[in-house]
């Protein structure tokens, strides 16, 4: 026998919910308590469990689509139980506006509904003084919004349980009230009416995403930083290979086993050495105080792209970190990032980022700043490339270097100066010990 | 996270060290190694000496139970049986071990979230779920089980329990009035003006602190830069804090302080450091403020987890104990969820009952008035009035 489990209201005075995921499929028996779906109301993404144990004989909502509370969700096929009456007409109930908790009673914009006299009213309950009261609160409601359907609590009431929209009836009683009349003509006429079937994804133009979460989090931050930061962009394109083989000699190092060490673990280790000898691009312009902050510690903040988009957490004072710490943390920064457990901490405080567009096979860009950060430099891939190498063309392994940095804070000469410094690390690991 | 010879920024190191808990008393250690506690062991002879194993299992299997509880109730929450529900999943240990060693002629005065005491009480099944099913205004007989309804308004209900402690005096009886809140209660005018009478007056009442680091959304930290015992030490009155997480640590700290104020001792204050491992409520989604790797470390902490550990090295966590504790809790599970779908509605005209004790002639009136509103819905009868006055919660 079939049972309608409707959307129940999960939060405290929801009225919909998005079915984010199905965990079962129509013919799957679940147990009770077991979890079927997860949804997202406006205050949590919750796991739904099944109020049955039976056979699951349809799912009502493809995941994405928002149900109202008390619309049917899923029906279950229960041995011995008897039907639900319900879903034969399709017809929602009426909504109601969401009223979250703490966020204060929302005010009834279209009038209190009108309590229509029955018959004569005795003299001590005509109560001038509350008519009056509640005449002005009418005043008071602005005439922008449009009136609700005239109609009485009754008839709202016999509206809703036939699934009949107000908004869609004309009325017929006095100064257009809708009456009983109209609902159940209306009624009559709409239960023949199918269900409105969702546009199939096939042929499908175009589609609408909200912005929010961490996209709108990463548009605000990179139009604040395009609009407040004038940005300059460099590029310095450099032979690796004498890095590539130190990394390769290094991974053979017993002190780095089991470590992960990629180029941007030399490049980080560069990037913090270069901006020891180049410190206007670890500052900050303080627009309140009118002063630059400079930093005297560096907060590496590392781009990472995550399930849930972008994020750049950072590795708080890795100017001290030796190779191996550096590796170690960054290697946890990817880690926490991809299995989205970042902290907010993390997140916050940066004073220098690198981006690794290399991963996706692209040599250069011109980055944005991070805001509130100075300089940001993207790491190309490394490529083999024909290149002049000791007075002649050889196969050597290259990589682009992009810098962008404040031009408020930073000169041509000093931007410069440190692309070339990271440049000539990279290129000739020994070049350290002149820098330190 | 960096090297150990690293130096922190100075506000990190700051945040750091704030965010690590100080010293507590404990005599299960998470790996549920049972560690000596002088001052702690005297008062859990039961627990050691000879029937110590029938005492264990019985813990283990009331933290099993309200678990089970716990969770039945979200679970019928998320089915819309349930309006709302606070989840305790995470602190039954501390209720546990503090509801454990309560006398029957003790009285509690609880927030909304000692589900787990008011089972030690011996609240009826069936009316714990009842308020939040709204079908009534409160749950239970508050004289059936020596326990009030749990208070919704913070920390207000610790003025009650020491009016009630003041009673006991009048009484001269060596009865105990206690009071459960939590962290963010303590940051509550009423909590401070509860332990000045209590100290002024010397009153039998025990303050028992749940410590579970989040008001709703605030992190303990945000509300004090001491320990929340060390409050109570402002006020004259004697605190202790412990592992809230650890059955023993806190059945051993309620019956000392419970000792005390039967001795004519006066006021405690217990702070049992333990952590919500589940939202505020069902209409509360954490992962919005708390970061998930604090939730990781907590649950490697887990109460239950610990106490079986335990039984296990002792070699009491028989199959037989397993299974016996399963059943246990899904019979109970199964009373609970029944009792829910099963309850009757109220009928629209009970708004007005228990609102006096005696007759009321502008409730009278308002009753009158409501009735002929009512009268208008015709055949849709109490239904659709109960839609019409149902408000939100």
């Amino acid at each position: 026998m079939i049972k309608v489990f409707k959307l129940p209201d999960l939060g405290e005075g929801l009225t919909e919910s998005e079915v984010v995921a199905w965990k079962v499929s129509p013919g799957q028996s679940v147990e009770l308590n077991q979890i079927i779906a997860e949804v997202e109301t406006a205050k949590a993404v919750v796991e739904l469990p099944s109020p049955f144990t039976g056979t699951i004989s349809a799912l009502h909502a493809e995941p994405g689509t928002v149900v109202g509370v008390g619309e049917p969700l899923v029906s279950f096929d229960i041995e011995g139980a008897d039907d639900d009456a319900v879903l034969a007409s399709g017809h929602a109930p009426a909504k109601r506006e969401a009223n979250l908790v703490g966020y204060g009673a929302i005010v009834e914009k279209d009038g209190r509904p009108a309590r229509r006299a029955r018959g004569p009213v005795p003299a001590s309950e005509a109560a001038p003084v509350v008519t009056a009261v509640v005449e002005d609160a009418l005043a008071v409601v602005p005439d922008a919004v449009q009136e609700r359907p005239r109609s009485t609590p009754p008839v709202r009431k016999l509206a809703k349980d036939l699934g009949v929209d107000l908004t869609q009836v004309t009325g017929t009683g006095q100064r257009g009230l809708i009456t009983r009349e109209d609902v159940n003509a209306s009624a009559s006429g709409t239960a023949a009416e199918s269900v409105p079937v969702p546009s199939a994804v096939d042929g499908v133009r175009e589609s609408r995403t909200p912005i929010k979460g961490v996209r709108k989090h990463t548009a605000a931050a990179m139009v604040a930083s395009a609009f407040t930061a004038p940005q300059v962009s460099e590029f310095l394109t450099v032979d690796v290979t004498e890095s590539m083989e130190l990394l390769a000699r290094l991974k053979a190092n017993r002190a780095f086993a089991g470590l992960k060490l990629t180029p941007l673990t030399l490049v980080a280790k560069a990037v913090l050495i270069a901006l020891g000898n180049n410190p206007t691009l670890n500052t900050r312009w303080d627009e309140a105080a009118q002063e630059i902050v400079q930093f005297h510690y560096v907060n590496l903040g590392i781009a990472a792209a995550t399930p849930r988009g972008l994020t750049v957490p950072n590795i708080k004072d890795a100017q001290g970190l030796s190779l191996k710490e550096l590796a170690v943390a960054l290697a946890e920064l990817a880690e926490n990032a991809r299995a989205a457990k970042t902290t907010p901490a993390e997140l916050n405080g940066g004073t220098f980022t690198i981006t690794n567009i290399g991963v996706f096979g692209i040599d250069a860009g011109t980055p944005m700043l991070y805001p509130g950060e100075a300089g940001i430099l993207a790491v190309g891939a490394v490529r083999r490339q024909p290149w002049e190498h000791r007075g002649e063309i050889a196969l050597r392994q290259v990589m682009t270097l992009s810098v962008s940095f404040d031009h408020r804070l930073v000169d041509g000469e000093q931007g410069s100066r440190f692309l070339a410094d990271v440049g000539s690390i990279l290129s000739d690991p020994g070049m350290v010990l002149t820098m330190i | 996270m960096l090297g150990e010879d690293s130096t922190p920024h100075p506000q990190e190191r700051s945040r750091r060290e704030q965010s690590e808990d100080p010293e507590f008393l404990q005599l299960l250690d998470p790996s549920g190694q049972r560690v000596a506690r002088p001052e702690l062991d005297r008062w859990l002879a039961d627990v050691d000496g000879e029937g110590g194993a029938r005492v264990l299992a019985g813990l283990y299997e009331d933290m099993v139970v309200i678990r089970r509880i716990d969770m039945e109730a979200t679970a019928l929450q998320r089915q819309g049986e349930l309006a709302l529900w606070p989840p305790l999943l995470g602190q039954e240990a501390a209720q546990i071990g503090s509801g454990r060693a309560l006398r029957q002629d003790d009285f509690v005065f609880s927030s909304y979230r000692e589900n787990g005491v008011a089972y030690c009480r011996g609240v009826n099944l069936n009316e714990i779920l009842r308020v939040w099913r709204g079908n009534a205004s409160s749950g239970w007989d508050p004289f059936e089980i020596n326990m009030a309804t749990p208070q919704i308004i913070i920390g207000a209900q610790t003025l009650h329990s020491v009016g009630y402690a003041m009673g006991i005096q009048f009484d001269g009886a060596d009865s105990v009035a206690l009071a459960y809140f939590g962290d963010g209660a303590t940051s509550e005018g009423d909590v401070s003006e509860s332990m000045v009478f209590a100290a002024s007056y010397q009153a039998p009442v025990l303050f028992f602190c749940q410590n579970n680091h989040w008001a709703i959304s605030e992190p303990v930290t945000l509300q004090t830069h001491i320990t929340l015992a060390e409050r109570a030490g402002g006020f004259g009155i004697p605190h202790v804090r412990v592992d809230g997480n650890d059955v023993l640590a806190v059945l051993a700290a309620t019956r000392e302080a419970l000792d005390r104020a039967r001795q004519g001792g006066g006021p405690s204050f217990i702070e049992a450091v333990t952590y919500r491992m589940g939202p505020h409520t069902t209409a509360d989604d954490p992962t919005r403020y708390r970061d998930a790797n604090e939730l990781e470390d907590w649950a490697a902490k887990d109460p239950i987890l610990r106490l079986e550990k335990h039984l296990e090295s002792r070699g009491l966590l028989t199959q037989e104990l397993r299974e016996r504790v399963a059943a246990k809790s899904d019979e109970v599970a199964g009373v609970v969820r029944n009792g829910v779908i099963t309850m009757p509605e109220p009928e629209a005209m009970d708004v007005f009952k228990h609102v006096y004790a005696t007759p009321n002639s502008w409730l009278s009136r308002q009753e009158d008035h409501y009735r002929r509103y009512l009268a208008q819905f015709e055949h849709h009868g109490a239904s659709a009035a109960g839609h019409v006055s149902g408000g939100q919660h």
